[in-house]
């Protein structure tokens, strides 16, 4: 367990009276790809807003490398500059050109010199395919050239892990594929990642685990052979059925 | 049309004796209009930040306490400058300030006369930008200020870098509002002796008894300095909105260090995108 980057004990959130995510217990390691199903509401982007301390947890603890991030142990601010997140809307800043999004989180977080971190932006923007386009402002490219630069942006800051909020749902059809592909081939890398998706195909080939909640806990975990080919709960069953039949 | 005639020989008249007085009136106007405009704004952005700041439950109870205090008196400033008449504030400050403090605090002359102006003016734009640079802040798509966050940039830096600059852009419409206000409204300051351009009409109509004439000068000059202005902001948001095309990097040496760019199609990045076209295609 040496290897554990993330562990996640016990996380609860409510909002009001309305238990979102109950007693969430799980552990990321490195190089893992772990990706988080299950149906709509049942709190999988409210898991990883909490991994990133958007929201707040109500109860239970976030550890990065041992430390408790929800006590406090590591700045907020400095855990997210190891934790990359990559949403479902992009979240590009709309004032700046596609290079200039992937530069200001390394010269303003991580204080590298100007060339320095022109030259990682431009090295991921390439990596994700989107080299021509850095003049561009996000608000002149498509939706998932967006989602690549917002990919290439998280990878330039370097993180340890990346987490990924239904980085597709908000795609067209014909978009999708591009996004996929360049996370497949950050997978490849051995990049650890956490992604919550509904794109079934793409977890069972490319996660290493995989999670299923339903109704804010995790009802099912396992490598993704496990889930996908011999799920042991009927919830998971269903879920999967219904995933199929469509 | 007689009548017409008569009256633009009348303006010709007043102009070409009392041009000077008018200019200088003209020059005391945008003087005090644009100082006043531009403390406002700093005034404004400095109170709708703060009243930005997000405080939560789980913050400390000091910080929650200095937060609720000065949007507390954020609040009672913008409510009594925005709800109260500038003329009124003016002589208040002017001749109630020295009454009521026995003179320890007091404007004299002309320099007097000109602070004051420039406080009344300042403080009550900014009291009317305090709720405009608030808006404009919220109309910012919290996701991006999420998305700075999650690259681990501070509240501070998301508001320098990523929030600021966008408020800014849909702020501006609402600076040439107040600037354009306050070029008007800059005339009720003949109530402390203050020469701008309405005073320099007052006192010369009342000289020479070239009512209209006067008056119709004056809205020729008022109406060119709100023009001239509008067309001046027009410019300011076509330069802040940059421009609307932008170039394909196709060859860029820093890229090339980090090995050289193959095309997005023939990359295996695109396998799945390229077979789903070829499939189509047959």
């Amino acid at each position: 367990m040496d290897n554990a980057i993330l562990k996640v004990n016990h996380l609860s959130k409510t909002f009001g009276s309305n238990a979102v995510l109950r007693d969430i217990d799980f552990t990321v390691k490195k190089g893992d790809v772990t990706s988080i199903i299950g149906a709509s509401g049942s709190g999988k982007s409210t898991l990883l807003r909490c991994i990133n301390l958007l929201e707040t947890p109500t109860s239970g603890d976030i550890l990065y490398h041992e430390k408790n991030v929800t006590k406090g142990e590591v700045k907020p601010c400095e855990y997210r500059s190891h934790v990359g997140m990559v949403f479902q809307s992009f979240n590009l800043f709309n004032n700046m050109t596609v290079l200039e999004n992937c530069i200001i989180g390394q010269t303003k977080v991580l204080k590298k010199e100007k060339d320095e971190a022109k030259q990682a932006a431009l090295y991921y923007l390439q990596k994700v395919g989107m080299a021509p386009y850095i003049n561009a402002k996000p608000r002149q490219i498509s939706g998932g050239q967006k989602q690549r630069v917002a990919i290439a942006r998280a990878l330039a800051m370097n993180p340890e892990i990346l987490l990924f909020d239904e980085p597709t749902s908000a795609l067209d059809p014909e978009m999708v594929g591009e996004v996929l592909s360049v996370m497949k081939d950050l997978a490849k890398d051995g990049m650890t990642m956490l992604v919550v998706t509904h794109e079934m195909a793409f977890a069972k080939d490319v996660s290493s685990h995989v999670v299923y909640m339903n109704q804010g806990v995790i009802c099912e975990q396992g490598t993704a052979d496990e889930i996908f080919s011999h799920p042991k709960r009927q919830e998971t069953k269903d879920f999967l059925s219904r995933f199929n039949n469509q | 049309m007689e009548k017409l005639i008569g009256l633009l020989s009348d303006m010709a008249m007043l102009w070409g004796e009392h041009w000077s007085r008018y200019l200088t009136g003209i020059c005391n106007t945008l003087i005090l209009a644009v100082t006043a405009t531009f403390i406002g704004c700093i005034i404004g952005f400095a109170c709708g930040i703060l009243n930005t700041i997000p405080c939560s439950k789980t913050d400390s109870p000091l910080k929650r306490f200095v937060l609720s205090l000065t949007r507390g008196i954020i609040k009672i400033y913008v409510e009594i400058f925005r709800g109260t008449p500038m003329v009124l504030q003016a002589v208040f400050i002017f001749y109630g300030l020295p009454y009521f403090t026995d003179s320890s605090v007091s404007f004299s002359g002309l320099g007097g006369i000109w602070k004051v102006s420039i406080l009344v003016v300042s403080i009550n734009t900014g009291a009317y930008m305090a709720e405009s640079v608030r808006g404009g802040i919220i109309s910012i798509d919290p996701g991006q200020t999420e998305g700075s966050m999650a690259i681990g940039m501070s509240h501070l830096q998301t508001m320098l870098y990523v929030v600021l600059p966008q408020a800014v852009r849909n702020i501006v419409p609402q600076i040439g509002n107040n600037f354009i206000i306050n070029l008007k409204d800059t005339s009720v300051m003949f109530i402390i002796g203050f020469t701008e351009f309405f005073a320099v009409h007052k006192s010369i109509a009342g000289a020479t008894f070239q009512y209209f004439p006067s008056a119709a000068l004056e809205m020729i000059g008022y109406l060119c300095m709100t023009l001239a202005a509008s067309f001046l902001l027009r410019l300011l948001e076509r330069k802040l909105d940059g421009s609307s095309s932008y170039e394909l990097a196709k060859i860029d040496p820093l890229t090339m260090t980090c090995g050289t760019y193959s095309h997005p199609n023939k990359d295996r990045i695109f396998k799945e995108r390229s077979k789903e076209y070829s499939q189509k295609e047959q």
